[in-house]
């Protein structure tokens, strides 16, 4: 390696050096003026209704609305009209930009699908917003740089995902007063910061039900990533619904500690069917899982999780849970705009539209399927209450007590596995 | 191939304009952009403006900047930890796994050390981190010393054990009790963070690494260990006829090449994350170990290569963001680089 050069080379290597930055200039300079000519003239407002029970997979207006009207009233928090620059008048013809970050790829067919699609439903909702998107962001300081990017390029409200952003979402959010931060996952809240979800759980109940109908070998296999309080309810939740059809269910729970990692899905799916397991789900962001599942026998049914993936596993696919991301999005950027929304950790059911069954597969019987959807319309009207003690945990203590339901601030706080549901924690 | 033969045309005729290395070097990474510009271009994008905002978001804001400082201090560090050996003809593809042991030992002694003084915590984080890095380099020292196994497959591979014998800790005894089951260690105290600068993410990570290449710089470049590493590096044989301890040298440019990675990780977790969790690093040992090539293992050169990986890195975001560039389009224009930077390189082959 030759460290000196000649001094004829170094002039001549400067010489280079000033063109090529030059031109790197004259290129900037030229690509800075060339956007600004196409600026369009003012976007006419549509009026604010609301999504209707078909936006909401057969979830009711009123209920939809009254969850946010009630997050608000329950909120000590000031009003955004107090602080968010999304709430402050904007010159006509500027769009309200507004960043989702994603943990993983837009077309995963599973959770960062469900929310990217939410975020095309916002802009088809709202045309005055604009939609900033960031895919494969890692749960780490790196999901920082990137929401202080897209508040630099104009970002005032900024949807973060993923569960893992919380931590460096919560860091970021007092340096950025204006801006407003919603976290999709999150139990707590901040001035500026706050967090929404849905009770998934019901519907795993009702796919744990097909589950458990389903199966011949009685042993249901559940993959997720990590054991926090959403999941750990996925799991009871599904189990329970297993077993309230057929008592003789076990359902074993493996963690991979990845929110996609196709290769652990894999390993995991096939000792699990070497074991004789035969109906298959995930929380996972990506559909893995139930390809495996489906493809690595004949004999295996997957319900699947976040969104339809039917397409994946055709012969295996019984049903699933689904999000329904678009009316949420749609509501919280529209009461941010009229200053009204105040952080809240915001809940919604089947009742309200946040979530919905996805498609039921050609595999389920016709009266499975008309038992699943009265399964369905009672979690929705509320007179199915699966968490109603009493229920042991795995150890046999009893967690729930007779005749008890934990209102849903409670069971999402979950850290217990139920009695029958093999697999620890760590 | 045609357009093959026209890019080394182009790329000879830029050659020819000046100095060999630093002629290869814009001249591929010109080339590149260019290529990536027509891709953009053929996916209905405009490159000019997406040029303009990855100039704007990076060198043109004071938080952009940064966030280029912030990404180089790895780079940096790991391209270190690839060009320290390959001075003596060693290739450590092992950043990565000495990256994340640096990061391990530094997180013990942040957590369990109990020092209040941040003069003397941040010491001994950093010692920890280097000799963390350097352990895990050793390992593949000794593979290569008893089992005469090739430290390109050793380091390699040990980069995977290293992310596994992290998490044993990060999901076991050291994962905070605080995080709802997720899998990190608690947030360091403040004594155990490295100081941040101008109230932006910069932290006094990038004073160590640039120390840090500089002092790699005058050792390699102005010395007589320099000397004799290169010798060894140039011909084994000829430099133990000089009389040179070859073995000696061999051990010692691994054992700092990991230790710089180790002071990598121990700047990523004191620096940026606060505390230890997996996928603290984003391929930064493969980065750095790129950027080290790209820079033809010259420490100066390094800071260079690292620069110019940080302003694609953090201006892919915004790609990604302004231009709605998929996040993997980012790896195509820092292939095409690599490829062009290095694969083309026959046209100057004096300056190898």
């Amino acid at each position: 390696m030759r460290y000196r050069t000649g001094f004829k080379s170094t002039v001549r290597s400067l010489l280079v050096c000033a063109l090529a930055s030059l031109s790197l200039l004259l290129v900037t300079a030229c690509g800075a003026s060339a956007p600004a000519a196409t600026a369009k003239p003012a976007d006419v407002l549509p009026a604010n209704t609301g999504p209707s029970a078909a936006d909401l997979g057969g979830g009711s207006p009123t209920a939809f609305a009254k969850v946010f009207t009630d997050a608000t009233a329950g909120s000590k928090a000031r009003a955004a009209s107090a602080y968010a620059d999304a709430a402050k008048p904007r010159p006509a013809g500027q769009k309200l930009k507004v960043g989702f970050i994603f943990v993983g790829s837009q077309a995963d067919l599973g959770y960062n699908q469900a929310a990217y699609e939410g975020s095309q439903w916002l802009e088809r909702a709202q045309p005055d917003v604009q939609v900033l998107r960031a895919e494969n962001i890692p749960e780490t300081a790196e999901v920082q740089r990137v929401a202080e990017q897209m508040i630099t390029q104009g970002a005032s409200i900024i949807f973060a995902t993923s569960y893992g952003y919380s931590g460096p979402i919560k860091q970021i959010a007092s340096k950025y007063p204006g801006v407003v931060f919603l976290h999709q996952g999150d139990l707590e809240t901040r001035e500026n910061y706050g967090a929404f979800f849905g009770n998934i759980w019901q519907l795993e109940y009702a796919a744990g039900q097909v589950a458990g109908k389903m199966t011949k070998t009685n042993k249901l296999g559940f993959i997720a990533a990590f054991p926090i309080p959403q999941t750990l309810l996925n799991v009871n939740a599904y189990h329970l619904g297993a077993r309230s059809v057929n008592p003789k269910v076990e359902t074993t729970f493996v963690l991979t500690s990845d929110w996609c990692d196709p290769a652990k899905q894999t390993t995991a799916v096939r000792t699990m069917v070497d074991s004789g397991i035969d109906v298959f789900t995930e929380h996972q962001d990506c559909t893995k899982t139930i390809v495996e599942a489906a493809e690595r026998s004949p004999n295996t049914f997957v319900t699947g999780y976040h969104q339809d993936a039917s397409s994946a596993a055709p012969r295996a696919w019984l049903t699933g849970a689904a999000w329904n991301w678009g009316p949420i999005y749609s509501q919280l950027v529209g009461e941010i705009k009229a200053g009204t929304y105040k952080t809240s950790v915001i809940f919604g059911g089947l009742d309200a539209g946040f979530v919905k069954l996805a498609p039921l597969g050609k595999s389920v019987p016709p009266e499975v399927q008309a038992a699943t959807l009265a399964t369905v319309e009672g979690l929705r009207n509320g007179t199915i209450k699966p968490f109603t003690g009493p229920l042991k945990d795995q150890k046999g203590a009893v967690r729930i007590t007779s005749g008890v339901v934990p209102p849903d601030a409670e069971l999402q706080t979950i850290d217990w596995l139920l009695e029958g549901i093999t697999g620890s924690l760590k | 191939m045609a357009s093959l033969a026209a890019i080394q045309r182009l790329h000879g005729w830029a050659v020819q304009l000046t100095a060999p290395p630093l002629a290869r070097a814009i001249g591929g990474v010109g080339i590149a952009l260019f290529i990536f510009g027509l891709f953009l271009a053929a996916t209905g994008r405009n490159p000019l403006s997406a040029y303009a905002a990855l100039y704007s978001s990076t060198l043109g804001s004071r938080t952009g900047l940064s966030e280029v400082g912030v990404f180089m201090v790895p780079f940096i560090l790991t391209g270190l930890a690839a060009a320290v050996p390959a001075k003596v003809g060693l290739i450590n593809v092992g950043g990565e796994g000495q990256l994340y042991l640096g990061a391990w030992a530094a997180t013990g002694v942040a957590l369990y050390s109990g020092l209040s003084s941040p003069w003397l915590m941040l010491p001994a984080m950093i010692a920890a981190g280097f000799i963390g890095g350097a352990i895990w380099a050793g390992v593949a020292l000794l593979l290569r010393v008893w089992r005469n196994l090739n430290e390109v497959i050793s380091t390699l591979l040990l980069n995977f054990v290293a992310v596994l014998f992290v998490n044993i800790f990060v999901f076991g005894p050291w994962k905070s009790s605080g995080g709802f089951g997720y899998p990190y260690t608690p947030d360091f105290s403040a004594a155990a963070t490295l100081p941040a600068l101008f109230g932006t993410r910069l932290h006094l990570g990038l004073a160590i690494a640039l120390a840090a290449a500089l002092v790699c710089y005058l050792v390699l470049g102005r010395t007589r260990w320099g000397y004799n590493m290169r010798a060894v590096g140039g011909n084994v044989e000829a430099a133990r006829r000089q009389g040179i301890p070859v073995a000696r040298y061999l051990a010692v440019a691994m054992l700092v090449g990991g230790g710089l990675a180790g002071l990598a990780g121990m700047s990523e977790v004191a620096g940026i994350q606060h505390h230890l969790r997996p996928g603290i690093s984003s391929d930064f040992g493969y980065l750095g170990f790129l950027a080290s090539w790209l820079a033809g293992h010259n420490p100066l050169a390094l800071v260079g290569a690292a620069f110019l990986l940080a302003v694609i890195f953090v201006g892919g975001d915004v790609l990604q963001i302004t231009a709605n560039l998929p996040s993997a389009a980012i790896y195509i224009l820092i292939g095409l680089m690599l490829f062009l930077v290095l694969g083309l390189k026959k046209t100057s082959r004096e300056g190898a």
